[in-house]
């Protein structure tokens, strides 16, 4: 895929998200109510409309041949670089799914791995480290000293112990 | 005079209590590292760290993050230098010059030169601030619902006038952070507004942290995995030498680069002011106006001493230029300030004027800590240099699981919903995406930012004006500042008709 279709890609996809807010929007008045003053959808909805105004006209460029981007025939995104990056944000949205099952401390200790290990090639033995290490100094920072939460899943009852002897 | 003396005394016991003077210096060792690193700068790492601010008092908080800025626009020069990779984007100039001198074998001159124009970059515009802010946040007292509206329309037109990207994407990015603000409940009527797929997660808001940590924090990274990706980050990293004599020697020279960096100081304190220019279009002024000024124009890009010092006193003028209308008015001066401003309202103050006088601690241990920090920093980059260059030194693949880890867990910790860290990577991903097609985004971080503020400052003007938008015209502060953004926001408009005037054809180009 080129940039300039990416460019008319996302005008379409951002111009169509720019309608649903404006419809959403519409919940709660759009005009004056007596009173009151502007109702409460007024504010979003004429901010969705710029931006479909503003999505028409970098369609309205993109039709003229106008600017770098909507004139630029380079790819979009490399297939080596799609790679790594589809790499990278896949393994973020695992490991986000993964906190609601196995929770954090299960989940971010398989990211640590595959991200130092197979990513990065790092040794077996440095991955072993900071994949215990981060996750130990996060429970530590987030859990004890913040009293953050973290989700852990099914887990939790192993916490229970620790948060006995250090909470 | 003596008013001002007197609050920043006290803003100096502020400092020096154990815990906030304890803050600065890890601020500042901090803001070098990230600094240091390429493709992070102040605002990544003030947005990724936030989060862990909660631990301490806002004061606390503040003058660490602010730590951390200054720390990171010391730490931008070390990579532009040692690799010729901008630190940061607000370090791009300091590479024409720093660069060049590196592959001289004069890299600790550079790296010198660089600490010492930001520490009287820093220490010039930090007196300015402190004998601006008060009287503007005086003027500012008197300012109503309309004043603080027309504000924040000139903040958002200086983006579309002066940033000098695509109108349409600019003003696209300025009206989704708006929306997204807006999302939750109506905060008039208090009936929900803008579920969006009714999902009730949706019902909290979209909290600032999620859209800055998704743009500064995943985005980011997904760009620097990309940059990896195509070759970048491999380049040479130079040698330095530092003794003490090879740094009295080169502190001589950089004493004859005064005109530069003071030059560099002004121009960067007053285009910091401005939301939409900041750092990085100031150093490059700076760095444009040195050239321009100096004895020798040729030596510049081959490795002028004053090409590394003017930027770098501009950037750091720039950081503490960004904050004066963050306190003042309430209004940031920069995509890190617009987080810093977030992070107040999340520590429970309101920006705006009255910061002055309800939390003057707070202000003046602000200010007091800039001095501080300033200090702290400029000794902690010329002490250990070495250090700086071996973390440079660390892969890549090791520093992007950590900070991956941090995005994640700073996603979730705000609001403890999982909701708020899938919507991080949404941001992240989608934002990647944009920043490929040149969509502006730190506009949108800031309308996140302000747009509860901006919505009640227009509905209650309104409602004052029985609906008439002349309201915004017709009062003595809010009329001028509302032509000024008018103006600022038809600024394209009339340079295309100019040029079309002048020569037709020129504007089709």
């Amino acid at each position: 895929m080129t940039v300039r279709t990416a460019e008319l890609l996302m005008a379409i996809v951002m111009g169509a998200f720019s309608i649903y807010l404006m419809v959403k929007s519409t919940e709660l008045p759009i005009g004056w109510i007596k009173g009151s003053g502007p109702g409460g959808g007024t504010w979003p909805f004429w901010l969705s409309t710029i931006m479909l105004i503003c999505c028409g006209g970098i369609l309205f460029n993109w039709f003229r041949k106008h600017g770098a981007i909507a004139t630029s025939t380079k790819v979009y995104i490399q297939q080596h670089v799609l790679v790594d990056v589809a790499a990278v944000a896949g393994s973020l949205v695992v490991t986000v799914a993964l906190f609601s099952f196995i929770g954090v401390y299960g989940a971010l200790p398989l990211f640590l791995v595959f991200y130092l290990r197979f990513m990065g090639k790092h040794t077996w033995r440095l991955t072993a480290i900071l994949a215990v290490a981060i996750p130990v100094v996060t429970f530590y920072f987030f859990e004890i000293t913040l009293k953050i939460i973290l989700p852990k899943g099914i887990t939790e009852p192993l916490f229970y112990p620790l948060y006995k002897l250090l909470m | 005079m003596l008013d001002i003396l007197v609050s920043l005394g006290q803003g100096f016991t502020v400092v020096f209590e154990p815990l906030n003077f304890g803050l600065i210096i890890l601020g500042c060792t901090l803001g070098l590292f990230i600094g240091a690193m390429p493709g992070l700068g102040s605002v990544n790492g003030v947005a990724i760290l936030l989060p862990l601010t909660f631990l301490v008092p806002p004061t606390g908080a503040i003058i660490f993050l602010a730590a951390i800025y200054y720390g990171a626009m010391y730490g931008g020069a070390i990579s532009s230098i040692m690799l010729g990779i901008p630190g940061a984007s607000t370090a791009v100039a300091t590479t024409f010059d720093g660069r060049p001198l590196a592959k001289q074998g004069m890299a600790d001159k550079a790296l010198i030169g660089a600490a010492v124009a930001s520490f009287v970059g820093g220490s010039i515009s930090v007196l300015l601030f402190t004998f601006f802010a008060p009287p503007l946040a005086h003027v500012a007292l008197v300012f109503g619902a309309p004043e603080e509206f027309a504000l924040m329309m000139l903040a958002f037109a200086t983006f579309v006038g002066l940033g000098g990207d695509d109108i349409f994407k600019t003003l696209f990015s300025i009206c989704i952070g708006l929306v997204l603000s807006a999302v939750g409940f109506d905060i008039i009527s208090g009936e929900p507004r803008l579920v969006l797929w009714d999902i009730t997660g949706f019902l909290h808001g979209v909290n600032f942290l999620v859209l800055a940590i998704g743009i500064y924090g995943i985005g980011e990274m997904l760009w620097t995995v990309e940059e990896h990706a195509l070759g970048g980050g491999k380049s040479m990293l130079s040698s330095a030498t530092v003794t003490v004599q090879r740094t009295l020697v080169a502190l001589k020279e950089i004493l004859v680069t005064w005109k530069a960096t003071v030059m560099g100081s002004f121009l960067g304190y007053f285009v910091g002011i401005l939301p939409a220019a900041g750092a990085t279009p100031g150093s490059l002024m700076a760095y444009g106006i040195a050239k321009q000024i100096s004895r020798d124009p040729d030596k510049f890009g081959k490795g002028a001493l004053e090409g590394v010092c003017a930027p770098e006193a501009a950037n750091n003028a720039a950081s503490t230029g960004s904050m004066l209308p963050m306190l003042t008015l309430g209004i940031p001066g920069s995509p890190t300030t617009a987080i810093l401003l977030g992070g107040m309202v999340i520590w429970g103050l309101e920006p705006g004027p009255r910061l002055f006088v309800d939390h003057s601690e707070f202000v003046w241990g602000l200010i007091a800590s800039l001095y501080a920090a300033n200090l702290f920093a400029v000794l902690i980059n010329i002490a250990f240099i070495p250090v700086f260059i071996k973390v440079l030194k660390t892969p890549f693949t090791i520093l992007a699981p950590i900070i991956f880890t941090l995005c994640l867990i700073g996603g979730y910790a705000p609001t403890e919903d999982m909701h708020d860290v899938w919507l991080m990577l949404v941001f992240g991903i989608v934002g990647y995406l944009m920043r490929k097609l040149d969509y502006p985004l730190a506009p949108a971080v800031l309308a996140i930012v302000l747009g509860p503020l901006a919505e009640p400052a227009m509905r209650q003007s309104l409602i004052i004006s029985d609906g008439e938008f002349s309201i915004f015209f017709t009062r003595t502060y809010a009329g001028p500042i509302m032509v000024a953004a008018l103006i600022l926001l038809f600024l394209p408009l009339f340079k295309l008709v100019f040029n079309m005037i002048r020569k037709p054809g020129v504007a089709e180009q």
